[in-house]
């Protein structure tokens, strides 16, 4: 069966996914046209280039590194100098260009940090980029002149003449501008896993010892890989310049650095696009939720946690069980107890919602009296009642939730089973 | 005067104080069949290990086709044509059969670190690959992640990984350790295919296998070769059969590795 597989279709299907996810960032802002949904997409682009490079390391190479916002970073302050160098009209660089500044000065820095942190593997690599991401972000206090100091860097991304209309003024056309590049970088990313490069990175992953003795320098093609994932960190920061006109020392920042391993394990290590979603779906809990409450940290360190716990391969690998199950005509038989553990689940999360916003309202914001209004309805979080209803919906919802969830697992290990026994 | 595909002379290695190997000379003509037996502890693995750049040498030095290879790395000594394999298996555990033995092939073929070169564009590196496959008979398996394989299948694996990249010089460590009968003959047989016309070098315990496949023996007894020659010569040997053979039956063949 294996050896008649077919890769012609699989060609088309490539295609396919590539044409609609172009037609879909095209289209995506006829739709969603306020102003607050225009810069949305356009962080969560420059967040996909981020995250897909950070997982050329983390995913593909089995390097887990701490300081990736240092190429982020570093390539974002050369980009904001060459901007402002460019309107003063001491340098040519259009705008649209500017992210390739960035990505060579990721580079840059990806071979000369590069050369230090991949002489190691493992937990050494992971020490050493830690400590690089600190160095270099005491280096951006260090020395104003260069990284602004405590204000940053500002800029502005609409100098000279029109270009065709185009002036990188309106949010619209810096998301274009960002979609382009998030395309071109995708695709660049994706052919590069098929290279023989891609492909030896993969096993240094699995076995470093093996790929030594077929050949190869593991710590070559640590460097590269590292060289080649700091460019596309370093476009990611130009982009992220063009969008907010300002760098300052956050850029470089541990914060940032932990920010992209959360949006890369959320969004799932072992598959291509499973970076996308996770880039996606963090800009969210960033941007759209601490809109909403102040409490948006605490959420997205919970669903990371229970990512961690409950589905360690990320949001993709829940995608591809279910693929798997529609595939091969199973899902028919799950949909029902997914559809019950999904509400019950609903419960819990209210009562994680209810709990915590109570908690934060009596604790932290109290000054304005203890009255609030959650899902549009108004109480007193210092009463009894409503923690009444937390309480209830815990427990409720809890046990809930643990049946449906037990009965989900089982079902889903019995066609498993199914297909251990090689029945179609 | 020919030289020989490798030659050890007066190798060393001491771990702190513990002497392992004790001044080894070997001399290994090209297209020999080498087995090198002895009971558990007597230095084989780590002999092997010195050899392929494992480990570095304590002193003296080895000769891979009449160069120096001391002090190289493993990747170096593998490019200038030495290839090994492993005791306890070493594959790509998730990647799958194919790409196993693509990987193995990759640097000999000149592709290096390229980024620019798209694999599955590569006609030689995959009719390579393929040809490899088909030899360790696993054709009908090449799809199948190699963490997936039955213990026998990923030992076939192994030695195509070894092989794959032409190397002249073949070490092979236990290749047939943890088998049953007919497997350990299929493999034999996958041996002797696979490595003819190169130089074969190979440590092993079953001497069934030693006896049918080597054109010489060594016999390696607490880090000292006592005895190389032919199977038969090795077989009359007293000193053999004191140090190895006959603590052999004492301990039951299959004594002592997993």
């Amino acid at each position: 069966m294996a050896a008649t597989l077919r890769y012609r279709p699989l060609n088309l299907a490539r295609w396919v996914i590539w044409g609609t996810t172009a037609l879909i960032m095209a289209v995506l802002p006829i739709f969603f046209t306020q102003g607050f949904a225009i810069t949305l997409m356009s962080q969560m682009g420059v967040a996909i280039i981020f995250t897909l490079s950070y997982n050329m390391l983390l995913g593909q190479s089995g390097m887990l590194s701490f300081g990736h916002a240092v190429y982020s970073g570093l390539g974002a302050y050369f980009a904001v100098h060459a901007l402002n160098m460019a309107s003063k009209g001491q340098l040519w660089v259009p705008v649209s260009l500017l992210p390739l500044v960035g990505g060579l000065a990721g580079a840059v820095f990806g071979v000369l940090f590069g050369y230090v942190t991949t002489k190691r593997a493992g937990t050494t690599f992971a020490m050493i980029t830690l400590g690089i991401g600190e160095l270099v972000f005491s280096c951006s206090l260090m020395f104003p002149d260069f990284f602004g100091g405590e204000g940053g860097v500002t800029t502005n991304r609409v100098f000279g003449k029109p270009f065709l209309g185009v002036t990188f003024g309106p949010a619209v056309q810096v998301y274009y501008l960002i979609a382009f590049w998030c395309l071109v970088s995708m695709a660049l990313m994706y052919a590069w896993a098929h290279t023989p490069l891609g492909r030896m990175a993969n096993a240094v992953r699995d076995n470093p010892e093996r790929a030594e003795f077929v050949g190869y320098d593991t710590q070559k093609v640590r460097w590269y890989t590292l060289i080649i994932s700091a460019f596309f960190a370093g476009i990611a920061g130009a982009l992220g310049v063009i969008n907010f006109e300002i760098v300052t020392a956050e850029n470089v920042s541990a914060v940032r650095s932990g920010g992209v391993l959360l949006a890369a394990f959320i969004g799932g290590v072992g598959f291509f696009f499973g970076p996308i979603i996770g880039a996606c779906v963090f800009v969210y809990f960033v941007v759209a939720l601490s809109d909403h409450t102040k409490a948006w940290l605490l959420y997205l360190g919970m669903f990371f946690m229970l990512m961690v716990m409950f589905a360690p391969g990320g949001i993709a690998s829940l995608i591809m069980m279910q693929v798997q199950l529609v595939a091969r005509q199973r899902f028919g038989r799950i949909w029902r107890h997914y559809l019950a553990a999904g509400a019950s689940s609903l419960l819990v999360l209210a009562a994680v919602i209810l709990t915590v916003e109570m908690t934060y309202k009596v604790s932290v914001d109290s000054s304005g009296g203890t009255l609030m209004k959650l899902f549009g309805v108004e109480f007193d979080a210092a009463a009894a009642g409503p923690w009444a209803v937390a309480i209830g919906l815990w427990i409720v919802g809890g046990w809930l939730f643990n049946v449906t969830r037990k009965r989900v697992s089982q079902v889903y290990g019995e066609i498993q089973a199914e297909f251990q026994q090689g029945r179609p | 005067m020919t030289t020989n595909a490798l030659q050890l002379e007066d190798v060393r290695k001491s771990f702190g104080n513990t002497a392992i190997i004790r001044g080894v000379n070997l001399a290994i003509p090209k297209g020999e069949r080498h087995a090198i037996i002895g009971p558990n502890g007597a230095g084989k693995s780590t002999l092997f290990n010195l050899i392929s750049g494992r480990f570095p040498m304590s002193s003296g030095s080895i000769k891979l086709n009449g160069e120096e290879t001391g002090g190289l790395k493993p990747f170096q000594i593998n490019r200038k044509g030495l290839s090994r394999s492993f005791q306890i298996t070493n594959i790509f555990h998730n990647l799958s059969v194919f790409e196993n033995v693509r990987c193995a092939v990759l640097w000999s073929l000149g592709y290096r670190y390229s980024f620019w070169h798209r694999l599955d564009s590569l006609k030689d590196t995959k009719l390579r690959a393929e040809e490899v496959i088909d030899s360790i008979g696993l054709g009908h398996l090449r799809a199948r992640p190699a963490g997936l394989l039955t213990y026998a299948e990923q030992r076939a694996l192994e030695i195509g990984i070894t092989i794959a990249g032409g190397a002249d010089v073949i070490l092979l460590d236990e290749p047939t350790a943890g088998m049953s009968r007919s497997e350990t003959a299929n493999v034999v047989e996958l041996i002797r295919r696979v490595t003819a016309g190169k130089t074969l070098v190979m440590v092993e315990h079953d001497m069934g296998v030693v006896f049918g496949l080597a054109d010489r023996i060594s016999v390696l007894v607490y880090g000292e070769v006592i005895a190389t020659d032919t199977p038969e010569a090795i077989r009359a040997n007293p000193a053999v059969q004191e140090a190895y053979l006959g603590g052999l039956h004492k301990d039951g063949p299959e004594d002592g590795h997993a």
